[in-house]
């Protein structure tokens, strides 16, 4: 039976650029700052690092592909060093090669980073997707961008529970409010406003129902972790933060292709939740877990997201969200920087950028959007699209 | 004896009134007034020839099983390709099976009959599936800018179950270069109006119908119906007077409603008067272009039985319709106007033919599979069965989707993706009998979307890679009429 890493790697550094459209710097310039701070942080030297692990999605447009960016870049002196990619689960993809590595014992202490640089691609959005489904997919593949397959998410949401484009709307903009407000709080976000929701619910169409404010910014970015195993943790620092479960599911594919699914909500994400609960030892997260980073890419999907993780019942986020449950006030706040956002997402870097919330939380170093005395932090990631998805969920605490 | 065996037929879902195009450009030429009348058809962005001759011989089809039939041509003088057969991109979205004759036939608007001959001519009791179908393209300003429009139609031909006997016909041929084009161009050459209609459809075509009369020993008035493809409204007069025929005998050439549909116009034609034929009716054929085909048929009672079949044909496509009333939105549709499609719809893969051709006729046809073991429909074909309570390896059979009903489970408008009709519509399709496919929707505005509504398949121009000289073929879901 497997035992899971619960307890058994902690993070001791961390490091995380200002997110925004950064056109005076390069995906290089990203990584040496986030790696600078990290080990800064860390109080360790970069010889102290065993191996390395590196996250980026659109290599085509940013880094090139395989490890070597990273290592050319950082000048790390020989050591094993790999590339992953996930879609949006790349960051957190690369944490998990360093937290599996020092778990195992293969390495002392390794090395996470993210980073991606989306904004020279000259139009707005992702990346072109091209081949991302492989060579088939101009010729079978929809014509769909990323806001168009959350968005159906949002249809087929509000068609099963009844919400007239006016009610789902409005509990979406609550969403992107809330969001925007704690980005306001937040020296590092990219969007820095607080949004009105009547400004979110009139804002252009991007992909119906999503408006502008529904979708998530599209920006550069770099986050880096660095990881030993727990009972060294304090050899480092004195407040680690502890890796409690770390867990990826990823789709069958039967999404797509078998009626199984009512397409309301991310069944990865709620089998990752699962699994990472399961190796935390948590029972009930809606009581257990003090504040959440989810992938709010779309407003929609941080709301399914809430019920795919049972901290709502199903069918009923709405009402929480519109008590304000998720809040930077409320009983689970969420999105406490930001979140995606006012971040943006630049795809490699999101996921570490999320745990460095999670981290500087649960060490009482959120400076004015601190929450009051966490104990347990969530990140989850999806990839791909609703109907396609890859998934992560970590959970964190400050104690083993 | 050889004839008719089915018809069908198919008209584009726009329709564009000619004062539209009037209003904007008959400033330059005021004199196209005179065909400013009625509306056309306007073929949608992701339709061309062949996709509309695939939607008529769909409708030709019906239940008539594909293995029964042994060749496809298709007529057109506004192919997509000059090179890659237009016929067996029409075979394959048809899925009719490889041991099959194809061929194109174009260069002239009488392509359309030439195709119906070559299928009727010594028939030796093969089925084939003749098809016509056209999407011109003409210059803004030009008279043809109003009288084009888009549709096609489609026949099976064969010795059973006949509703049309072919009786006779006659053709000439005669170099008479009312216009003209090389594969270079985009747009004909054309002469003068006034000779098309003075020595072109006025003389032509009544020595085609003369020829058929005296070969056949007939007289015009032993025809219940005439169909004369003469788009030209102002040469009709003359050439019925010409040929002894009445205004009754003359089945109408829609130029109101669809327009000069060029090498499918004879055909659509023909197609209208099956529609409501009787039998005993004689129906005389007669196209137009580089000479003229005259063709005899004699309708027999089978067709009585036949129009229960809950074809659409002319009548039934005619009453679907959406008007097309943004000059701007046609000339984009059909390529006319530079459009800023970003950079983001500059980007285009290319597309890789090993892989397109080992897929065969998945991208072609819609066809998926469905598992042995559990039965569940599935696309795209994979070895291994989608259904989580399953899992088989290897345990599957080919299973058409292009035939099958569906109802949306979600959908969007996306204002994101490059499309040549924003927002592109998209949505994941359940099927009726099981499986679920992730599908572009075409001819509909996103207002009539619903969750649940109802949808059928339809073959359509994917995308479109001009640099590569590519056009990539595959389904789309359309609103169930």
């Amino acid at each position: 039976m497997a035992q899971g890493i619960n307890n058994e790697v902690a993070i001791i550094g961390m490091g995380c650029t200002t997110f925004g459209e950064l056109w005076d710097r390069s995906a290089s310039d990203l990584m040496v700052d986030a790696f600078q701070e990290a080990l800064e942080d860390a109080g360790i030297e970069k010889k102290d690092i065993d191996a390395a692990w590196f996250g980026t999605c659109f290599d085509e447009v940013n880094v090139g592909k395989s490890a070597l960016s990273l290592t050319k870049t950082l000048k790390l002196p020989f050591i094993p060093a790999t590339r992953v990619e996930n879609f949006c689960a790349s960051g957190t993809e690369s944490f998990r090669g360093a937290c599996y590595a020092v778990a195992s014992g293969a390495c002392d202490i390794a090395l996470a980073m993210g980073v991606e640089k989306l904004k020279d691609t000259g139009y707005g959005g992702l990346p072109d997707f091209g081949n991302l489904l492989g060579s088939q997919n101009r010729a079978i593949f929809a014509n769909l961008t990323a806001p168009g397959g959350f968005a159906m998410l949002a249809t087929a949401y509000f068609d099963k529970y009844g919400l007239s484009p006016e009610e789902g709307k409005r509990a979406l903009a609550h969403i992107s409010s809330k969001s925007h407000h704690n980005g306001t709080l937040s020296p590092k976000a990219h969007l820095r406003s607080e949004v009105s929701i009547e400004k979110i619910m009139n804002a252009p169409i991007i992909a119906w129902p999503l408006g502008l404010f529904d979708c998530c910014g599209v920006s550069d970015g770099a986050a880096c972790a660095i990881v030993c195993r727990a009972s060294r943790a304090s050899e480092f620092r004195k407040d680690p933060v502890y890796v409690k479960g770390l867990q990826i599911a990823v789709t069958s594919g039967e999404e797509m292709a078998h009626q199984k699914w009512d397409g309301t909500h991310v069944i990865p994400t709620y089998r990752a939740g699962c699994a990472a609960f399961k190796e935390a030892g948590i029972t009930n997260p809606r009581e257990e877990i003090s504040m959440m980073e989810v992938h709010d890419c779309f407003s929609i999907t941080e709301l399914s997201t809430y019920e795919d993780l049972q901290i709502s019942p199903r069918g009923k986020a709405v009402e929480d969200i519109e008590a304000g449950f998720f809040d930077l006030d409320g009983t689970i706040p969420c999105q406490t920087d930001g979140g995606l956002k006012c971040f943006g997402h630049p795809i490699g870097a999101s996921g570490i950028r999320m745990i460095y919330e999670e981290y500087k939380q649960l060490q009482g170093k959120a400076g004015e959007r601190q929450v009051a005395s966490p104990r347990i932090g969530l990140t989850h990631n999806l990839g791909g699209f609703p109907c396609m998805s890859v998934v992560s969920v970590a959970v964190f605490g400050n104690t083993l | 004896m050889a004839g008719i065996t089915s018809y069908g037929a198919y008209i584009p879902w726009y329709r564009m009134k000619r004062s539209i195009i009037f209003e904007q450009m008959g400033w330059f030429n005021a004199g196209n007034a005179a065909v400013a009348r009625g509306e056309k058809a306007v073929a949608n962005y992701d339709e061309d020839s062949v996709t509309m001759a695939v939607a008529a011989a769909l409708d030709c089809l019906g239940e008539n099983p594909r293995d029964h039939i042994d060749g496809l041509y298709l007529a057109s003088t506004s192919f997509p390709f000059a090179q890659r057969q237009n016929a067996v991109i029409a075979s394959q979205g048809l899925d009719l099976p490889p041991a099959v004759r194809t061929a194109d036939f174009g260069g002239s608007t009488k392509a359309g009959t030439s195709a119906l001959l070559a299928a009727l001519d010594g028939a030796d009791n093969r089925r084939l599936m003749v098809c016509a179908g056209e999407n011109r393209l003409a210059k803004p300003g030009s008279s043809q800018e109003y009288t084009y429009g888009d549709g096609a139609a489609a026949f099976l031909t064969g010795e059973e179950n006949v509703l049309a006997e072919f009786k006779g016909s006659y053709s000439v041929s005669a170099d008479f270069i009312d216009f003209r084009r090389t594969p270079e161009e985009r747009f004909s050459h054309g002469w003068e109006e006034r000779w098309i209609r003075d020595e072109g459809y006025s003389r032509i075509i009544p020595q085609a119908v003369a020829g058929l009369l005296n070969r056949y020993d007939l007289k015009i008035s032993d025809f219940a119906k005439v169909v004369l493809a003469c788009p030209a409204a102002g040469a009709m007069k003359g050439l019925m007077r010409a040929i002894g025929a009445v205004p009754e005998q003359v089945q109408d050439t829609m130029m109101d409603t669809i327009g000069d549909t060029g090498a499918a116009l004879p055909l659509m034609v023909l197609a209208a008067a099956l529609e409501e034929a009787k039998a005993g009716d004689r129906i005389l054929v007669v196209s137009y272009g580089s000479g003229s085909d005259a063709l005899w048929f004699e309708v027999t009672p089978a067709i009585e039985g036949f129009r229960t079949g809950g074809r659409k044909g002319i009548a039934g496509h005619l009453a679907r319709r959406n008007d097309l009333s943004v000059y701007g939105k046609y000339l984009v549709f059909r390529n006319l106007i530079p459009l800023e499609v970003g950079i983001r719809g500059e980007e285009i893969t290319p597309t890789a033919m090993s892989s397109l051709w080992r897929d065969g006729n998945a991208i072609s046809a819609l066809v998926g599979s469905r598992c042995r073991a559990c039965g569940t429909p599935q696309f795209p074909q994979e070895r291994v069965c989608v259904n989580p309570d399953c899992g088989a390896t290897d345990n599957m059979e080919e299973y058409p989707f292009s035939d099958k009903a569906g109802t949306l489970a979600s959908y969007t408008g996306d204002n994101l993706a490059f499309s040549w009709d924003p927002p592109q519509i998209y949505g994941l399709v359940d099927f009726e009998e099981g499986g679920r496919i992730l599908l572009d929707l075409t001819d509909c505005s996103l207002d009539a979307v619903r969750v649940k509504m109802p949808v059928t398949m339809s073959f359509r121009r994917k995308y479109a890679d001009p640099r590569r000289g590519y056009y990539g073929y595959f389904w789309k879901a359309v609103p169930a009429a």
